[in-house]
């Protein structure tokens, strides 16, 4: 009885057009940054420019000194790769241990994990932030990546857990059998078993450590060290009404994600719907 | 000779249920395997219990104290807490908190479940128009707020727009403007959510089963009806993702703020989560921030438990 009819046609074209002008901003947003300086001021937003002119992302890619953008893309890179990789390795062996065994302090622990991804993160920002400069762990990469790991670390152990309860326990148990010990049985067998969690894992894990801006600013403000948010927002309160330059900027700071988007749309909003729901 | 045969169909013609398969694996028995090692979960919840439990406890504790980072400190008491209430700025801070919270939640959900519905059914280009409608909350929320900027900017395309309609008149400093800047930065935030909420919509939308739709049609539901009592009920977990995710998001709205107007025009965009910034870490009150920090997090455990009440109580309600 619902057939694709006259309606589902219009339907689908105004649903279209809501989109395109949804999406306009992003269309600002290239157009502007592809301008060159004088055209910025001079002619209408929407207007595409006359001559493609890349100078605004050559200025700002070849920008030096301490907060420079180059030097920010690389440490965001090194913290978002960083506390990926310990937030799948921490993050399955716990689920792994907390799923697998039935004891009573595997229950706590998980409950204890369950609570951590509820309870707001405000609160111990001010504490944490004491606590990190007391040991020399503000302003460098390696506490930015330990600060995301212990923050994130309840979500992938509850991501991990619910894909483990889902697996049954025959193939370690054959590896066992087989003669591996249970690290082998674990990384060799298991834990290639649940690419997809681990997928999950750094699609959501990746996606808040790269856009972040509040923990960037706090725990690594001032330092020589920047993440490309707090390297973008120095950068734009230089600049008055540059936007050619600030829209390369922040064209630079979407491409990353917006090409692992195009290329695992499916598995992002699959991840997003299934994994913060939690 | 006799008696081995005899066992051996025996055994065959044992019935199920008297066979001798190993019971169950109850908890707290030695498994038949010893998964991994116990010893691997310590890092993990060491850093769990550190980073969640111990820091927001001691952060408790600060919001009663004055601490301001370096030196002596004394407990005061609920003398921060009392100083939040009788300024004008910190209270229009947390009505603004608030203010966002709800007007986001309200307005990503209408237009959330809007495209949900509309490119549900039917359409042949659903998935593009799916993947193209969240793009937007992939992308890093101080970039978008960037982009708004302009689009806000005196000089910018939405002056521009209303110059070029003839609505000179409505032409403003959007983002300078007292009661103006606020809603500049929830237009912002709603646009950057609104294809979240739509995609949990989409998830609760595809548990309707098109037979109980058609069938409400042929019995002479229409739009609203087939609306109100087919798939409404069938979403209500969806909204009850949705809206308490919303509130929690929204009750922390901090980037877009610092973009656009930095909290101004004079304090009209503050909110508890550009206070807490600014007074533990620009003017290193770290107890008096944290009291700030103490308040933001009541809120958002209030509210959260209260949105989980309000969904579940209806669907008990309904049932």
């Amino acid at each position: 009885m619902f057939r694709y009819t006259k309606l589902t046609a219009l339907r689908e074209v105004a649903v279209w057009i809501a989109t395109l002008i949804g999406l306009l901003p992003l269309y600002l947003l290239v157009v502007t940054a592809l301008k060159p300086d004088q055209e910025v001021l001079t002619t209408s937003a929407i207007a595409p420019p006359s001559t493609v002119d890349f100078g605004a992302f050559i200025e700002v890619l070849t920008s030096t000194g301490r907060n420079s953008i180059p030097l920010s893309i690389l440490n965001s890179v090194i913290i978002t790769v960083g506390a990926i990789a310990g937030l799948v390795l921490l993050g399955s062996v716990t689920a792994y241990v907390i799923a697998r065994r039935t004891r009573a302090w595997t229950n706590v622990t998980y409950y204890l994990v369950l609570i951590a991804i509820i309870l707001p993160a405000q609160l111990g920002t001010v504490p944490l932030y004491i606590g990190a400069r007391s040991v020399g762990l503000t302003g460098n990469a390696l506490g930015m990546i330990l600060l995301w790991i212990g923050i994130l670390l309840p979500l992938s152990i509850f991501l991990y857990a619910s894909f483990f309860r889902g697996l049954t326990t025959e193939y370690e148990e054959a590896a066992v059998i087989d003669g591996a010990t249970p690290t082998q049985a674990f990384f060799r067998v298991v834990l290639p078993l649940m690419s997809p969690a681990t997928g999950t894992v750094a699609i959501l894990a990746g996606l808040i450590v790269w856009n972040d801006f509040f923990n960037s600013l706090i725990f690594l403000g001032g330092s020589e060290t920047q993440t490309l948010p707090v390297a973008m927002y120095t950068y734009v309160g230089g600049l008055v009404s540059a936007w050619n330059k600030i829209f390369a900027v922040v064209i630079i700071s979407m491409i990353p994600i917006l090409a692992f988007y195009m290329f695992a749309q499916k598995r992002f909003i699959q991840g997003f719907a299934g994994g913060l729901k939690g | 000779m006799t008696v081995t045969t005899q066992d051996s169909t025996r055994t065959i013609t044992v019935p199920p249920e008297a066979r001798r398969t190993p019971p169950p694996r109850r908890p707290g028995r030695r498994p038949l395997i010893s998964f991994g090692h116990w010893w691997w979960a310590l890092p993990a919840v060491a850093m769990v219990v550190g980073v969640h439990y111990l820091a927001t406890l001691t952060g408790g504790f600060f919001a009663f104290t004055d601490w301001t980072g370096l030196g002596d400190w004394d407990f005061i008491g609920f003398g921060n807490f009392e100083r939040i209430f009788r300024d004008p700025l910190l209270l229009g801070a947390v009505w603004n908190t608030l203010f966002l919270a709800f007007g986001s939640v309200i307005l990503t959900n209408v237009f959330g479940l809007l495209f949900a519905i509309a490119i549900n059914r039917m359409l042949k280009t659903r998935y593009i128009l799916r993947t193209l409608l969240f793009m937007p909350v992939v992308l890093s929320p101080l970039a978008v707020a960037y982009v708004w900027k302009f689009i806000f900017d005196f000089n910018g395309p939405l002056n521009g727009f209303l110059g070029v309609i003839g609505l000179d008149g409505l032409q403003k400093v959007w983002l300078a403007d007292p009661t103006w800047s606020i809603w500049a930065i929830l237009i912002t935030v709603v646009w950057q959510q609104t294809g979240f909420v739509m995609v949990i919509y989409l998830a609760g939308l595809a548990s309707v089963p098109v037979e109980v739709e058609e069938a409400a049609a042929i019995d002479g539901a229409g739009v609203w009806g087939r609306f109100r009592h087919v798939v409404v009920p069938a979403i209500r977990p969806s909204i009850a993702i949705a809206t308490t995710l919303g509130i929690i998001q929204g009750l922390r709205i901090f980037d877009q703020i610092l973009a656009l107007t930095g909290g101004g025009p004079a304090g009209a965009t503050e909110t508890l989560a550009t206070q807490v910034y600014k007074q533990a870490f620009a003017l290193g009150q770290f107890g008096f921030g944290s009291a700030l920090a103490l308040v933001l997090t009541v809120i958002i455990l209030v509210f959260a438990i209260l949105q989980q009440r309000i969904t579940r109580d209806r669907s008990i309600g309904k049932v």
